[in-house]
């Protein structure tokens, strides 16, 4: 049968850059960890139960609820910088 | 990633489990393939304090291990070397398709995700040449760039990549200056949103007559070749040209919106509307062709007529049946907006000054919807007006539902009756076609 001949149709995507991690912690005991709610649908609810766990399971890490500022689409430089000089480790959520 | 990467601190991010691909997937082209993961069951919202100590007391719903072991791993665990140092490395997107024979090159499209998975046009070299006479732009000129969500990396794409999408949906060349237009703006019809958004696109302006487009009897409908294939190429250039909408990956609509074959693709009837056409309020000259694209068009609300006692009460129905971070747009056949006119409505403008007005509820209830808590609620308490002033309102007292330029109006229709709708969806803004002719 006949062959053809056509065009891609996708677009071209961006090069991907290399984005190191943060080396992990040795032990969460004695640290602080940043439980920081996303404000998407029941995060909230989700990650104070975390903190109960935290409390009641290992009460040597030192878990603390925080918000983010504002709408989870916009870059928040603010609670970045505070979980930066305040916290050992972060959990965030809950993406869904 | 932010604050794992920029900020140094070791992170886990915690998804429900039907996230697993996007998010693998967006930690990947982002450089971070190893970013720390774990997952809970789906889903989260409307689970109890008791429910969620479950989840977190259960096992992670990817790895099947104790859910918090897989949090803390995550934190400890040293990293291995493409999770201390990223990756990087380029995708090229070939000009070409392997040749092949018609009826494999149809299925390699579908097996792709590059189609809405009806048939297509195969985009030859020559169809996609005379497309390209459709504009004076060059061929690989860049239009812009685009992506499904707000997350997710912009994508490049040049005239030449809209032509072949527009090749794709059957589309005739004197259509491509819409489609570029709509292209230039960014605004995609595939968004990926949970919600299920489909698009809309207005057309305004003497563009109109040249395509033959319907403003008429069924404009909204399957009943004109430029409406239904301009917006079928806008759907398939957006997935195409922002990286895909494959169900699971790129695209997570629970539901899915039967609204995004065509995206609401039509001209406003200027000729017999009462009032300025949309592109004229937003700033266009009337003998200007301009496209609006709309976005978030999901719910739809209809009545007839605007009736003489009662109309204020009838719309404020309408309006309160509409989720209040879903922008209303006034679709208004010929005939319904001329009784508007009759009721003291004398312009666009008059109309959405009502509906400021008028679109109100308690603020208990405005706080409490699931969308306002997600993306009004931390706006107001960062600070931004009018929403900080509005939080401070006592939970009975009435508050607008929308802000003055969240809402548009439109008059389309045969005036075959007074039926009318108001369309959630929001104005992406107004953009001009004659500048890609």
């Amino acid at each position: 049968m006949a062959q053809l001949t056509v065009l891609n149709p996708t677009g071209y995507p961006p090069k991907v850059t290399a984005k190191p991690m943060a080396p992990r912690v040795n032990t969460l005991d004695g640290k602080r960890v940043a439980l920081v709610d996303c404000r998407f649908d029941d995060s909230d609810i989700f990650l104070k139960e975390m903190q109960g766990w935290f409390e009641q399971n290992l009460p040597n890490v030192k878990s603390e609820f925080i918000q983010i500022r504002n709408v989870y689409t916009k870059d928040d430089p603010e609670t970045w910088q505070e979980i930066q000089k305040g916290f050992d480790a972060a959990i965030i959520g809950v993406g869904h | 990633m932010t604050i794992d990467h920029k900020y140094q601190v070791p992170t886990v991010a915690v998804h429900t489990d039907i996230f697993e691909r996007v998010t693998r997937s967006v930690a990947r082209v982002n450089g971070m393939p190893k970013m720390r993961q774990a997952y809970v069951p789906q889903p989260v919202m409307g689970k109890s304090p008791a429910e969620l100590r479950a989840y977190i007391e259960g096992n992670d719903m990817v790895s099947g291990r104790p859910f918090m072991q897989e949090v803390i791993d995550g934190l400890t665990t040293p990293l291995d070397s493409e999770g201390a140092q990223g990756i990087s490395f380029d995708r090229s997107t070939p000009r070409l398709v392997e040749p092949d024979t018609e009826d494999n090159l149809h299925q390699l499209f579908l097996d792709r995700h590059w189609t809405d998975t009806l048939p297509i046009v195969l985009p030859t070299e020559a169809r996609v040449e005379a497309m390209l006479r459709g504009t004076s732009h060059k061929p690989d000129e860049v239009v812009g760039h685009m992506r499904p969500t707000g997350f997710r990396e912009f994508w490049e794409f040049t005239v030449e990549k809209v032509a072949v999408n527009a090749v794709m949906a059957g589309c005739k060349p004197e259509y491509l200056p819409i489609l570029l237009a709509l292209a230039s703006t960014g605004a995609s019809a595939r968004a990926s949103t949970t919600s299920s958004a489909a698009a809309m696109a207005v057309v305004n302006g003497p563009i109109r007559h040249e395509l033959k487009m319907n403003s008429g009897i069924g404009a909204m409908g399957p009943y004109n070749h430029a409406n239904a294939t301009i917006g079928r190429a806008w759907g398939l250039l957006s997935q195409n040209l922002q990286g895909g909408s494959e169900p699971g990956l790129s695209y997570l609509g629970s539901q899915g919106n039967n609204y995004a074959y065509t995206s609401i693709t039509y001209a406003e009837n200027e000729e017999r509307s009462p009032w300025e056409p949309l592109h004229v309020q937003h700033g266009f000259k009337a003998e200007e062709s301009a496209v609006s694209p709309f976005g978030g068009c999901r719910s739809t609300a209809f009545t007839l007529g605007i009736h003489e006692k009662y109309w204020q009460e009838h719309v404020r129905n309408l309006l309160r049946g509409m989720d209040p971070h879903n922008s209303p747009c006034y679709v208004l056949d010929p005939i319904t907006a001329r009784q508007f006119v009759d009721r003291g409505i004398k312009t666009k403008e008059a109309l959405i000054d009502w509906t400021y007005e008028n679109a109100r509820m308690p603020a208990g209830e405005y706080w409490s919807y699931q969308l306002i808590q997600n993306y009004v609620y931390p706006r107001a308490t960062y600070g931004e007006e009018p929403y900080a002033s509005l939080l401070k309102a006592k939970p009975d007292e009435l508050i607008p539902m929308y802000t003055r330029d969240e809402i548009q109006v439109v008059v389309v229709g045969g005036e075959t009756n007074g039926y009318w709708r108001i369309m959630g969806g929001g104005h992406r803004g107004t953009t001009s076609v004659d500048k890609w002719r």
